[in-house]
């Protein structure tokens, strides 16, 4: 049964749209009813559950390693951040830690992860506002890393490539050097996309003051990510909690006090200069290592192993068929994802699959933003601010 | 002076005129599509068209070829007799308005003069600002005849958008018609001989081309049919050559308005000529066709450039701008002419 607004009795009818699911800024398939008086917004309504999928229920079905597969399609736009997250609660669950190495690469893809998330975010955003060219800039420079990620993980956007206590494969010789190009030239282009949009009249009409959300309300709606740090709240788990030794890289957490659509931009924009900055560090910081942890009960041993002793032979047999037994328990784990926190809830009755996997994601938390922002707006303002908190679909109806 | 006996000879040249004009015109439609998908490609570092010939320049012939052979779909809940007539309508009268535009001066042929314009209307200027405000009823129309929503939308914001700056349209050019005293489209131009009234007008030039993009529906007004906000706006309900038929019209406004724009402001077919006499007749029209086609690329480039306005915006900067600033216009503008002439 649709969702649908009621009609209020002894008010004059007005229109009741439908915006969405096939809507073309609803970002995948949101839907929206929205009363309107003329375009102005009086009462709204958001039906979401288009996309489901039953990821939460699918991971009990499926061992631990092979739960990760289903993080990536999740949030579709960001995965190796929510491999991250996921393999990082099944870490703290096993009481692991991956080496350096694997740990200073997780934190350089998904800083990558966060650009190239940040740029689908831009390229959307202005194309609903009516700047189609950033759109395809953005996405010129989101391929340039999702090559970068085909190098690493052999798969452009499902990579999979975080496992639990490292990381999937050896990342290619000389992998690092196409980071470096990317890091060189991306800067210029940053400052392209600033050109066209942030001091441009019409962009600043169409953000400046729209979609303003204080303080109080961002946390009270547990708004999260670039979007409650817009709003004046610092909070950034990479600060708060640094998992992934986050905490031995430099780099600001750039806040605005504004939290209107405007604030948003910006804060995003400087994200991405920021990620840069943890790049490079990771670039050139990268220690020298094994890429997994040295727990064969749970890590897949390496293919020479295999060939030279008995014990490696067996516990792949066994990972491969069974999966590893981690003990019974529970664990919370949250990580900041390009659109904000989200985090793991894993609970585990010592068989090789979790006994439930819940997901706690950021994009669900925006999304309850979105009523109040848009009531009293434009509908030209819906779309707007639907882009500025940059949802996923796909994690929301996990 | 055209006698009796001229008739035939003068009625076979006209109908000539008009079908060479509506080929050229379909033609022009079709490769400005063809350009502005190229150009804005190319802004976007895409390739754009590529594969339908060389440089994808059979494009447009395979895109006008789908459209004919697409389902025409008529929805139930439609009020057909509007619904079929409306994009006759903006059709029709996008094209009417090419006919009073001159070309170029004239061709001798067989000791006849023919005009370069299909007809010389000594008001042609109130007649293209006349069937352009007409046009604002084959969108009207359309959004409301498709008894949807979004349609109904896209035609309550166009129909505001072309009331407001029709005004600001009409007005900008007001400046040209005292200089020129005439509302003769030939006489105005004949009249820039020495100097373009872009250099006499050039804020009523820049008034002027303001307004006739967003008459024309384009970026960044191009309110009723954005797409990231209505779907397809008025049009979101036509299919086959019925949406070809919207489509056309507002390419064909487009071309109008650049040829207005050249007439009025950048002195129309006037540019250096040389050569034998077929030469002499023919490169004024070159001139006119560059003068046009530099407007064409203006257009393709704003819109590769620009974001969109909202709604309210868009009313705002109409009427407490633009509008305050034509009339402006028109008061300097004639002040000076009194003072001359006194």
């Amino acid at each position: 049964m649709a969702v649908t607004l009621e009609k209020i009795p002894g008010q004059e009818e007005r229109v009741i749209l439908s915006m969405g699911p096939q809507h073309p800024s609803t970002h995948g398939v949101l839907r929206l009813v929205l009363e309107l008086d003329g375009e102005t917004v009086i009462r709204s309504l958001f039906d979401i559950g288009y996309l489901h999928t039953g990821f939460e229920k699918s991971f009990e079905a499926l061992t631990y390693s092979q739960g990760i597969t289903l993080t990536d399609r999740m949030d579709y736009l960001a995965p190796l951040s929510n491999n991250l997250g996921f393999c990082l609660a099944i870490e703290k669950l096993l009481d692991l830690e991956a080496p350096p190495r694997a740990q200073w690469t997780r934190v350089l893809l998904t800083e990558l992860t966060r650009i190239q998330s940040h740029l689908v975010w831009l390229g959307s955003h202005a194309l609903e506002l009516g700047a189609m060219s950033v759109f395809l800039y953005c996405f010129r420079e989101r391929e340039d890393i999702l090559r970068i990620f085909e190098l690493v993980s052999g798969q452009r956007m499902m990579t999979s490539y975080f496992r639990v206590g490292g990381l999937a494969l050896e990342p290619p010789l000389g992998w690092l050097r196409r980071v470096e190009k990317f890091v060189q030239m991306f800067p210029a282009r940053l400052q392209e996309y600033e050109d066209l949009l942030t001091k441009n009249p019409i962009w600043l009409k169409r953000t400046v003051g729209i979609g303003t959300i204080s303080a109080e309300d961002a946390v009270a709606l547990s708004l999260s990510g670039p979007s409650l740090r817009a709003s004046g709240v610092n909070w950034d788990i990479r600060k708060a909690e640094p998992y992934s030794s986050y905490e031995k890289f430099q780099f600001n957490v750039p806040t605005r006090p504004e939290g209107d659509v405007y604030a948003r931009y910006l804060v995003r924009m400087d994200e991405m200069r920021e990620s840069l900055k943890i790049v490079r560090q990771a670039m050139e910081g990268m220690p020298e290592g094994p890429i997994k942890a040295n727990a064969p009960h749970v890590v897949l041993p390496d293919r020479e192993s295999m060939k030279t002793s008995i014990e490696a032979l067996i516990y792949h047999f066994k990972l491969v068929t069974e999966g590893f037994h981690p003990p019974v328990g529970e664990v919370y784990q949250t990580i900041e994802s390009p659109r904000g926190e989200i985090g793991f809830y894993i609970v585990s009755d010592g068989s090789p699959k979790p006994y439930r996997c819940h997901v706690r994601a950021p994009s669900f938390g925006n999304l309850t933003t979105l009523l109040k922002i848009i009531e009293g707006r434009l509908l030209a303002d819906v779309v707007a601010c639907i882009a500025s908190l940059d949802t996923v679909l796909g994690e929301i109806d996990r | 002076m055209a006698t009796l006996s001229d008739f035939p000879l003068l009625l076979l040249a006209t109908l000539a005129k008009v079908v060479v004009v509506l080929v050229v015109l379909l033609t022009t439609i079709a490769y400005t599509v063809w350009l502005e998908r190229k150009v804005v490609a190319h802004i976007q570092s895409r390739w754009g068209p590529y594969l339908v010939g060389p440089h994808g320049l059979l494009q447009p012939v395979a895109d006008g070829l789908k459209f004919l052979f697409k389902e025409d779909i008529i929805p139930d809940q439609v009020d057909r007799l509007i619904f079929c007539l409306a994009p006759l309508l903006a059709f029709t009268l996008a094209f009417l308005s090419i006919s009073v535009i001159p070309f170029g001066e004239s061709v001798t042929l067989a000791g006849h003069t023919i005009p370069l314009q299909i007809t010389d209307l000594n008001v042609g200027l109130l007649f293209i600002l006349a069937v352009t405000s007409l046009g604002v009823y084959g969108v009207a129309l359309a959004g409301w005849s498709s008894n949807s929503k979004f349609p109904l939308f896209g035609g309550l914001r166009s129909s505001a958008q072309l009331i407001s700056y029709e005004l600001t349209l009409g007005l900008a050019v007001v400046g040209v018609v005292m200089i020129a005293g005439s509302l003769s489209l030939r006489e105005i131009v004949e009249q820039q001989h020495g100097l373009w009234n872009i250099f006499k007008q050039p804020l009523g030039f820049l008034l002027y081309f303001t307004a006739a993009i967003a008459e024309t529906n384009r970026t960044p007004f191009d309110l009723p049919e954005a797409e990231s906000e209505l779907v397809g706006g008025y049009h979101t309900e036509y299919s086959s050559f019925k949406f070809a038929m919207f489509f056309m019209a507002e390419y064909a406004n487009m071309v109008t308005v650049s040829c207005l724009a050249t007439s009025l402001f950048f002195g129309g077919w006037l540019g250096p000529v040389f050569g034998p006499p077929i030469v002499r007749s023919l490169l004024p029209v070159v001139w006119f066709a560059l003068k046009v086609l530099t407007f064409l690329f203006v257009y393709i480039w704003i819109r590769g450039t620009l974001p969109r306005f909202r709604y309210d915006q868009l009313m705002n900067f109409g009427w407490r701008f633009t509008l305050p600033l034509a009339l402006l216009n028109v008061l300097g503008t004639s002040l000076i002419v009194a003072w001359r002439s006194a």
